[in-house]
C-alpha cells in the first residue's frame, strides 16, 4: 500500500504571541516542532505498513525549515519525503493549500492519505478534507480507529462528538486521524543516525504544473480567504452558583434565559 | 471517647503481630545505649482536648469521626494506630504552645504532613496527637536576590515546583509523590528523580525553624549560601523523621529553571545491560537530571493504571534519561553523546522525546509507577541504596528473592544514583502465607542490601517499619549516638515515638 502522511511543522507552544499592528503571528524566534496531530497520522501509516506492507511518504508544505519535520519522519521510520517549498506557495489559505499538496500528491502516487484532523497553529480541520475532494476520493474525518485494513477497503471507527460511526471506505481514500487513534513512536537516534545523508525531495511550483497560468491557484493568489486580524479571544466566563428548590431554580432559571435571549 | 482508646489498644496487638515485639529493639548490643522510654504516655483527656481547642481554635482539632481513620495509616497502609487527636495549627506559636502542653501532660505527639509516607513515619502508633502541618502552607517569599523560598511545612511539593517554576526558578528535589509537603520532605530528607545532578532535600535546604518538644523556638541556618559557624544543627533535623522537633519553616534553594529539556526512553534486552549502561552514561562527562531504570511489566501496569499507551514496550527493560540546558543545541549534543554511549552499551535503540508532549508520555508513566503497582494489591517496599556500581547484583537478586519466597517482586528506581524501589507484592497469597513471605524476601533483600554495602533507606526513611533493619545495619555506636541526641532534643520521649531509633 502507497501512504502519504501530510505533516505540517507548528509552532512548539500554544502560547504564540499576535503582532498587534500586523495582524500576524510573531514566528521569530519561536521553535518549531511537528504537528503533534499529524504523528499519530504518521503512526497510523507506520503500523500499516507494517501490516499489509507498503511504503510511507511524508508530504510537507513550508519554508526551508520544515524540512526538519521531514527528518523527524525518517527516525521515525518513513521512507520517503517531499517538501514542497516555493515563494509562489506562501500566503496560502486552506484551499490554496488542499490545491498544492492534492497536486504533489498525484505526482507521487497513492493508494491512501493521513493527516492529522488539524493543526494545533490553524485549526481549521480543513485541508484534510480539502484535499481528499480536489482528488476527489472519499474521506473519513476524525478516525479514532482503524478496526480492518485491505488491499482494497478500510474500516475505521471516527469520532463524531455525540457519536462513532464506523465505516468501511474503498481505497484509494483519505483519512484524518485523532489523538486518540494511538500513542505516536518516539524518534530513534539509530534511524536518525542512519538517515542523515537521505535525500529530502524539495518541489516548487514548477514541479507541480507546467502551466504558467496555474499561478493564481497557488499562494495568495489562490487565497480567497483574507484575514482581517488575528487576536486571542478574550476569555470571559461569569460563574454564578445558585440555591434554593428545584421549582424556585427552575423558575429563576426560566426568567434568566428569557431576559438573556430578548438581549 | 472510649471507642478511640480502644481502637488503639487494638492496633498495638496487630503491630506486635506483624512486626515482633517491642522487646527486640534494645538488643543491638553495646551496654551504654540509651535507653528511650516509651511507656506511660497518658491518653487525652476532655480537658486536654479543650486545652487544644483553646490553642488552634475548636476548628481546627478534630478527635471523633470517620475523619480520624485517614490519620491512622500512611499510604503504605501496613503501619496502623489511631490518632486520640489531630491538631491542625496555623502559627509556630501554636505548634510551640501544642508542644509545651503534650511535654507537660507527656501526651506523644506524631507530627504529619499529607500522610504519603511509606514507612509508617507520620503514623501515631501510641496514640496521642497527631500535629498535621496542612494547614501552615504558605508560601511565604520567593526572594529573587538570594534565590531562596521561605515555606511553610505544608506547602505541597506541587504547589512549590508550579509557583517557582512560573518565576524561572527550579526548586530541584523532585519525588515521585508531588502531592507531599514540603515538611514531610525535610523530615525524609526526599530525594527523588533530580538526585543525581542536583542532590537531595539536605542539599536543597538553607535554613529551618524548628520547634522543640519544650515548646522552644529554633532558628537555624538562614539565606546563606555557605555555613561553617558551628555545628550544623539544622542538618540534625533533616531526615529526622519528626523524631527531634516539628519543622515550622524552611528556607530552601532555588535554581535559575533551566530552559530546555529532553528526555531518552533507551530499551534494552536485559535489565543487567541496562544497569551496566549507566556507568557508561556517566564516563560522557554530562551530568542527566535523572536516570532511572523500568522493566516492562512496571510499564505495562502503569499504561493500565493511567489508561494510557506508553511510547514503547517491545523491550523487557528501559533506561529513562533526562538531559536540561539552556538552548535545543546543547541539550541535543547531550542527547547524541549519550545516545552513543547507550548504544555501545549494547542498547537496542534510544528514543527521543524533544518535546512536551513526548516527554508527557514518559515520565507520567513513571511518576505512576508505584500507584499503578498498588492499585488493588497489597504490597511492601524496600528502599536500599547501594554505592552506584552494585545496583545491578541488587536487582539481579531480587529475580532469586523472587524464586525462593514464592511472590511476584517488581522493582524500579533510581539507577544513576544507587537507589532501588523494589516492591514485594501479594496478590492472591492467603493472610499468614504472606507474612511469612514477605519478612522472608524483606530479610533476603536488606542482607543483600548490606553485603553490597547498602544502606537500608535511600530516600523514605525508617519510619516505624524499617527500624528492625536500621538497628541491624548501623554500627552500635551510631545507633547510641542517636539515642543520646534523641534524648537531648526531646528527653522524655514524646516526640513520635517508636520511630527511627
Amino acid at each position: 500500500m502507497k501512504i502519504i502522511v501530510l505533516v505540517k511543522q507548528v509552532p512548539e507552544t500554544s502560547e504564540v504571541e499576535i503582532d498587534p499592528v500586523r495582524g500576524t503571528l510573531k514566528r521569530e524566534g519561536v521553535l518549531s516542532k511537528t504537528n503533534p496531530y499529524d504523528l499519530h497520522a504518521l503512526e497510523a501509516a507506520l503500523r500499516l505498513k507494517d501490516e499489509v506492507g507498503g511504503e510511507v511518504t511524508v508530504l510537507s508544505m513550508g519554508p526551508p525549515q520544515a524540512e526538519a519535520v521531514i527528518r523527524e519522519a525518517y527516525s521515525m521510520g518513513a521512507d520517503s519525503g517531499v517538501l514542497l517549498s516555493d515563494r509562489a506557495f506562501a500566503g496560502a489559505d486552506t484551499l490554496a493549500t488542499s490545491f498544492t499538496l492534492s497536486r504533489a500528491i498525484q505526482k507521487i502516487g497513492f493508494d491512501l492519505v493521513i493527516a492529522g484532523m488539524q493543526s494545533t497553529d490553524g485549526d481549521t480541520a480543513q485541508v484534510g478534507p480539502g484535499v481528499a475532494e480536489l482528488l476527489d476520493i472519499p474521506h473519513v474525518s476524525y478516525v479514532r480507529e482503524i478496526q480492518k485494513a485491505t488491499p482494497e477497503a478500510l474500516t475505521v471507527t471516527c469520532d463524531h462528538g455525540d457519536y462513532f460511526l464506523t465505516i468501511e471506505v474503498r481505497i484509494p481514500c483519505l483519512l484524518t486521524v485523532s489523538r486518540d487513534l494511538n500513542q505516536p513512536r518516539l524518534p530513534s537516534y539509530r534511524k536518525k543516525k542512519l538517515t542523515k545523508d537521505k535525500p529530502v525531495q524539495v518541489w516548487g511550483r514548477k514541479d507541480l504544473t507546467s502551466d504558467d497560468s496555474s499561478e493564481e491557484y497557488f499562494g495568495l493568489d489562490g487565497s480567497p480567504t483574507r484575514v482581517e486580524r488575528i487576536f486571542a479571544p478574550e476569555r470571559k466566563r461569569v460563574r454564578e452558583i445558585w440555591e434554593g428548590t428545584p421549582g424556585d431554580l427552575a423558575g429563576r432559571l426560566y426568567h434568566f434565559l428569557k431576559e438573556a435571549r430578548g438581549k | 471517647m472510649g471507642i478511640e482508646k480502644r481502637n488503639v489498644a487494638s492496633t498495638y496487638c496487630e503491630l506486635h503481630c506483624v512486626h515482633g515485639t517491642w522487646g527486640t529493639r534494645e538488643t543491638s548490643g553495646a551496654g551504654a545505649v540509651a535507653h528511650i522510654q516509651l511507656e506511660g504516655f497518658s491518653h487525652l483527656s476532655e480537658e486536654d482536648i479543650r486545652e487544644l481547642e483553646r490553642i488552634c481554635g475548636p476548628e481546627d482539632v478534630l478527635c471523633s469521626g470517620p475523619l480520624l481513620e485517614d490519620y491512622s495509616h500512611d499510604e503504605m497502609l501496613r503501619v496502623r494506630g489511631v490518632p486520640e487527636a489531630v491538631v491542625f495549627p496555623e502559627t509556630t506559636g501554636e505548634v510551640s504552645s501544642i508542644l509545651r502542653y503534650a511535654s507537660a501532660r507527656k501526651i506523644a505527639v506524631t507530627p504529619r504532613g499529607s500522610g504519603t509516607g511509606l514507612c509508617g513515619g507520620a503514623v501515631p502508633v501510641f496514640g496521642g496527637i497527631v500535629l498535621c502541618t496542612t494547614k501552615m502552607n504558605k508560601i511565604i517569599e520567593i526572594d529573587r536576590e538570594n534565590l531562596t523560598a521561605t515555606v511553610e511545612p505544608g506547602v505541597l511539593l506541587l504547589t512549590l515546583h508550579e509557583t517557582v517554576e512560573k518565576l524561572g526558578f527550579l526548586y530541584a528535589p523532585d519525588p515521585g509523590e508531588k502531592t507531599a509537603t514540603i515538611g514531610g520532605n525535610i523530615n525524609t530528607n526526599a530525594g527523588g528523580m533530580r538526585a543525581i545532578k542536583y542532590g537531595v532535600t539536605r542539599d536543597n535546604v538553607r535554613g529551618l525553624e524548628v520547634v522543640l518538644p519544650s515548646g522552644e523556638i529554633l532558628e537555624l541556618g538562614g539565606k546563606h549560601a555557605k555555613n561553617s559557624t558551628g555545628y550544623s544543627l539544622m542538618n540534625a533535623f533533616i531526615g529526622s523523621e519528626g523524631t527531634l522537633g516539628v519543622v515550622t519553616r524552611a528556607v530552601l534553594k532555588l535554581l535559575p529553571l533551566p530552559r530546555r529539556t529532553l528526555s531518552l526512553l533507551v530499551p534494552f534486552d536485559s535489565l543487567g545491560e541496562a544497569i551496566r549502561a549507566v556507568p557508561k552514561v556517566l564516563s560522557t562527562g554530562i551530568l542527566p537530571q535523572s536516570i532511572e531504570f523500568a522493566e516492562r511489566n512496571v510499564i505495562f501496569a502503569a499504561e493500565r493504571y493511567l489508561g494510557k499507551k506508553f511510547p514503547h514496550t517491545g523491550a523487557p527493560s528501559y533506561l529513562l534519561i533526562r538531559v536540561d540546558g539552556n538552548s535545543v543545541g546543547e541539550v541535543t549534543s547531550m542527547m547524541e553523546a549519550i545516545g552513543d554511549a547507550c548504544l555501545e552499551a549494547g542498547a537496542i535503540d534510544v528514543l527521543i522525546a524533544d518535546t512536551q508532549e513526548r516527554q508527557k508520555a514518559i515520565w507520567d508513566a513513571r511518576g505512576a509507577f508505584l500507584a499503578a503497582i498498588k492499585s488493588g494489591n497489597q504490597v511492601d517496599e524496600c528502599d536500599v541504596v547501594v554505592p552506584r556500581d552494585r545496583i545491578a547484583e541488587l536487582v539481579e537478586y531480587t529475580k532469586i528473592v523472587s524464586e525462593r519466597t514464592g511472590v511476584r517482586i517488581e522493582s524500579f528506581g533510581h539507577a544513576g544514583d544507587g537507589n532501588l524501589h523494589i516492591y514485594v507484592i501479594r496478590d492472591s497469597i492467603p493472610d499468614d502465607e504472606w507474612e511469612k513471605r514477605l519478612e522472608k524476601a524483606m530479610d533476603l533483600l536488606y542482607e543483600k542490601g548490606e553485603e553490597l554495602g547498602g544502606l537500608v533507606s535511600g530516600e523514605h526513611g525508617i519510619g516505624y517499619a524499617k527500624r528492625k533493619y536500621m538497628l541491624k545495619n548501623l554500627s552500635p555506636g551510631e545507633i547510641a549516638i542517636m539515642r543520646k541526641m534523641k534524648a537531648i532534643f526531646d528527653p522524655q520521649g514524646i516526640l513520635n515515638p517508636g520511630k527511627v531509633v
